[in-house]
């Protein structure tokens, strides 16, 4: 009896041992700060989620066929800054387009989301029909997408947002609009992932990519939609990072592929391909911001936050990868 | 001298929710072929991985020349003197032959504290271990150049080399040509006469008559008996391997052949020492074998109609009419279906359920609204397809890794069956796959035929070949041979007489 109990713990440990964590962390935060525990902080936190969970569901779908995604963090960038020229007030003294009326945040959406596809299908098609490898393939559409975006803005930080983009982040029944994105993007995705063919294509080419061929899956095809479809929600997320803040630079979104992949590997999606869902991102995502907001509270020195980060991505992807070790 | 080389008592091993192994035991004299027998789930290489440190025993006891020992790792077995010949090589290919050998223990010369590959010494150590097994190959060239069974003997040489009392190997020859097959068996013999104990794990039966001294029979985990072997008789080994005798192999044939369905006209590969100038017919509720030696270019034939390979020239007919096919889906398009050989590496998509597993190939046809799977359905198909092939999982939610390879081989034959190809090639379609799911293969493929589907089946199994096929191909070299269509005709020596014409 002794022995089963035990071992039931440490399994359990293994499988939710993060989350487990995350709340001991969580509970003894709330309990010793003040402020932590209150509807204004967790408003706050699901906020800055919102946006790392649009990123996070794309490049989950990367990282499933065991790719990834480094234009990501640079795409938000040239994302924000195309919808940031569209949507400044006809008034602002700093116009990037003098004159121009601005356009509807929606119709903004839709032409940042295309033109973020179309680089993400050139990415994917680099990848898919002349074999180079992911890494390299989004290595080179990040600098180029870069400098693309450096040369249209010509490095001048924009601002003076209309009131019909910045209001996005209003709320709605007391949760942020952009929250109700993520939420609405989860959604999406985990239909595409569980109720269309695409979804499954994506989890055989990462199970075995040559017995999904033989299968008769359009693999190069499906390949070219998943690095499209990952630049669109880049896209998205862009310009909700726009909404909320109230301005944009190329700059905006630096280093978040890294924090996104982090993510997802922290949930549960398997950095080999083939593994991994809709919650998975959704718990990464948490986890990480949960840990930041946590450690702040705490008093823990901002520049220490990273190592925390760093070894808890250690022992987590430890962790989780023991489920899939073969044992002995 | 210690009446076994090695002795195994009392072996036990569980996996989670199975016991793999039940007080299994296995006694090796000393200069002999141990051949180990057994279906596929047996236990047979989980016992040999308890032996070479893959695997640690729950409860066992493990003695080398009568000395009780313990192995904690596959370097501490070799150590030892346990050396295994893996039925999945892994070298490294894009290394020589002679770093390949001396992997892990290279020769070091010593400059004061710093130490360096001794080159010199490594090639001429291989050398010397190559020459000692007949072998007459450069240890510089890359491993990579030779082929399977070169690679294996390289690996014996290996095995030699350190010294070996117990070389395991497990299904050596599943890919070797029967020429290879005999010159391992000439390095068999040597070895045994220098006093080696091999244990042989092996399905092909004439193969164990030719080789072993002893048998030992596993099944379901557990240990059933050993014999000298020729004290038994190949019906008396499979009698006790399934432990139910085996009246008809092969089902009898009630299927009706009707008219040509597949027509290849003068195909070729875009490889001029691939396939050449082969054309044939298929017909209607036809079982159609291609024989040949390992190497022949059967493989590679079918998986040129089927896409996966490119083609120089010739034309593909279905139903008469002529079709391209670039990729497998304009294969599935056409109607046929392919099982392929190397079932790890283009059959089961290993991390996903057995439900994906067989959905793969079929979700266009199971949509609702256009667009939305209709998961339902499916789950219907994958139900069906596990209780009419009898495949043993506890539900479609079980990862298709966690099961036997004949378990696998059914759920690829499902993910094809709910497909309902007019064509379906089979390569190699019984590979590696215990008795019992043999014979329910066959009897699926006679289901087929009988339904009106034209089936192509590659194999190399000569009794399966003749007693399956209504009409036999036989392809060597790339260039096919012969055909056999007279069943009075269907020997073993005709098929070998077209499969040797160089």
């Amino acid at each position: 009896m002794e022995k089963t109990k035990k071992f039931n713990f440490k399994d359990f440990m293994i499988n939710y041992g993060v989350i487990v964590v995350m709340f001991i962390l969580v509970i003894y935060t709330g309990l010793t700060s003040k402020n932590f525990f209150t509807m204004n902080n967790f408003a706050n936190i699901l906020a800055n989620m919102s946006y790392r969970i649009v990123i996070a569901l794309g490049i989950a779908g990367c990282v499933i066929t065991g790719g990834c995604d480094l234009s990501a963090g640079r795409m938000i960038g040239f994302s924000a800054c195309l919808a940031g020229t569209l949507l400044q007030k006809i008034d602002y003294a700093g116009k990037f387009f003098p004159g121009m009326n601005p356009l509807n945040p929606w119709l903004v959406l839709i032409i940042v989301m295309i033109v973020a596809a179309i680089f993400g299908s050139i990415t994917g098609f680099f990848i898919a029909y002349l074999s180079v490898p992911p890494f390299i393939a989004t290595l080179a559409m990040m600098e180029i997408i870069y400098g693309l975006g450096l040369i249209y803005t010509g490095a001048t930080p924009l601002g003076g947002y209309t009131a019909a983009y910045t209001g996005i982040s209003a709320k709605i029944l007391g949760i942020s609009g952009l929250v109700w994105i993520a939420l609405i993007m989860s959604g999406i995705t985990w239909f595409i992932f569980n109720m269309t063919r695409h979804g499954k294509y994506m989890y055989a080419i990462g199970g075995n990519k040559q017995a999904a061929e033989v299968a008769g899956v359009p693999v190069n095809q499906t390949m070219v939609i998943i690095y499209a479809k990952a630049a669109a929600f880049y896209a998205l997320s862009g310009f909700m990072i726009g909404a909320k803040a109230g301005g944009a630079s190329v700059n905006t979104g630096l280093g978040y592929e890294m924090e996104a992949i982090a993510a997802c590997a922290l949930g549960g999606v398997s950095v080999t391909g083939g593994r991994g869902k809709v919650s998975s991102a959704l718990i990464g995502v948490a986890v990480l911001e949960l840990l930041k907001v946590a450690l702040q509270y705490l008093g823990v020195d901002a520049n220490a936050q990273y190592i925390a980060i760093g070894i808890v991505i250690f022992i987590a992807i430890t962790l989780d990868i023991q489920k899939y070790v073969q044992k002995k | 001298m210690a009446e076994y080389k090695l002795e195994m008592k009392g072996v036990c091993k569980s996996f989670p929710g199975v016991k793999a192994l039940d007080h299994v035991q296995l006694a090796i004299r000393p200069g002999s072929v141990h051949a180990l027998m057994g279906e596929n789930g047996a236990g047979k290489s989980t016992l040999m991985k308890c032996l070479f440190g893959i695997y640690s025993m729950d409860e066992g006891e493990i003695y080398l020349d009568g000395v009780k020992t313990e192995i904690k790792d596959p370097d501490d077995a070799m150590k030892k003197g346990v050396a295994m010949v893996h039925q999945e090589l892994q070298p490294v290919p894009a290394r020589s032959i002679a770093e390949n050998m001396y992997l892990g223990r290279f020769p070091v010369k010593k400059y004061g504290p710093i130490q360096v590959i001794d080159h010199e010494e490594m090639n001429k150590l291989s050398s010397k271990w190559l020459a000692e097994l007949g072998l007459d190959f450069d240890p510089k060239a890359l491993l990579g150049t030779l082929s399977i069974g070169q690679m294996q003997c390289v690996e014996i040489a290996k095995a030699v080399s350190h010294d070996a009392k117990v070389i395991i190997f497990d299904e050596p020859t599943s890919s070797l040509s029967d020429k290879e097959v005999d010159f391992l068996f000439k390095i068999m013999n040597d070895l045994r006469d220098k006093g080696c104990a091999m244990i042989y794990i092996s399905h092909k039966m004439d193969e164990i008559k030719q080789i072993a001294d002893d048998i030992t029979v596993m099944r379901d985990g557990t240990y059933v008996g050993t014999w000298r072997a020729d004290e038994l008789t190949t019906d008396e080994i499979i009698t006790k391997m399934v432990g139910r005798e085996l009246t008809n192999v092969y089902p009898e044939h009630h299927h009706e052949i009707g008219e040509v369905i597949l027509e290849c006209d003068h195909i070729s590969s875009i490889h001029p020492r691939s396939f050449q100038d082969v054309s044939f017919n298929l017909r209607k509720g036809e079982i159609l074998g291609f024989g040949g030696l390992v190497g022949a270019q059967r493989t590679e034939l079918m998986e040129g109609i089927f896409g996966i390979r490119n083609l120089s020239g010739g034309t593909i007919k279905v139903h008469g009419k002529e079709v391209k096919i670039k990729k497998p889906k304009d294969a599935m398009n056409a109607g046929l279906g392919m099982i392929t050989e190397d079932r790890r590496g283009t059959g089961i998509l290993g991390c996903l359920s057995i439900k994906d597993n067989v959905g793969v190939s079929v979700y266009n046809k199971y949509l609702k609204y256009g667009f939305v799977l209709d998961h339902p359905a499916i789950n219907k198909v994958v139900d069906d397809s596990i209780e009419k092939l009898r495949i043993k999982t506890p539900s479609k939610e079980q990862h298709i890794a966690n099961l036997s390879g004949g378990n696998q081989q059914k759920v690829i034959v499902s993910r094809w069956l709910a497909n309902d190809p007019d064509i379906l090639i089979m390569d190699e379609p019984t590979r590696g796959i215990d008795v019992g799911a043999k014979h329910e293969i066959y009897e699926i493929m006679e289901d087929l035929a009988q339904q009106g589907k034209a089936i192509i089946m590659i194999s190399s199994e000569m009794p399966e070949l003749l007693g399956m096929a209504d009409r036999v191909y036989v392809m060597c070299d790339g260039h096919l041979r012969g055909e056999i269509t007279d069943p009075a005709d269907m020997t073993q020596e005709k098929v070998m007489s077209y499969a040797t014409m160089f």
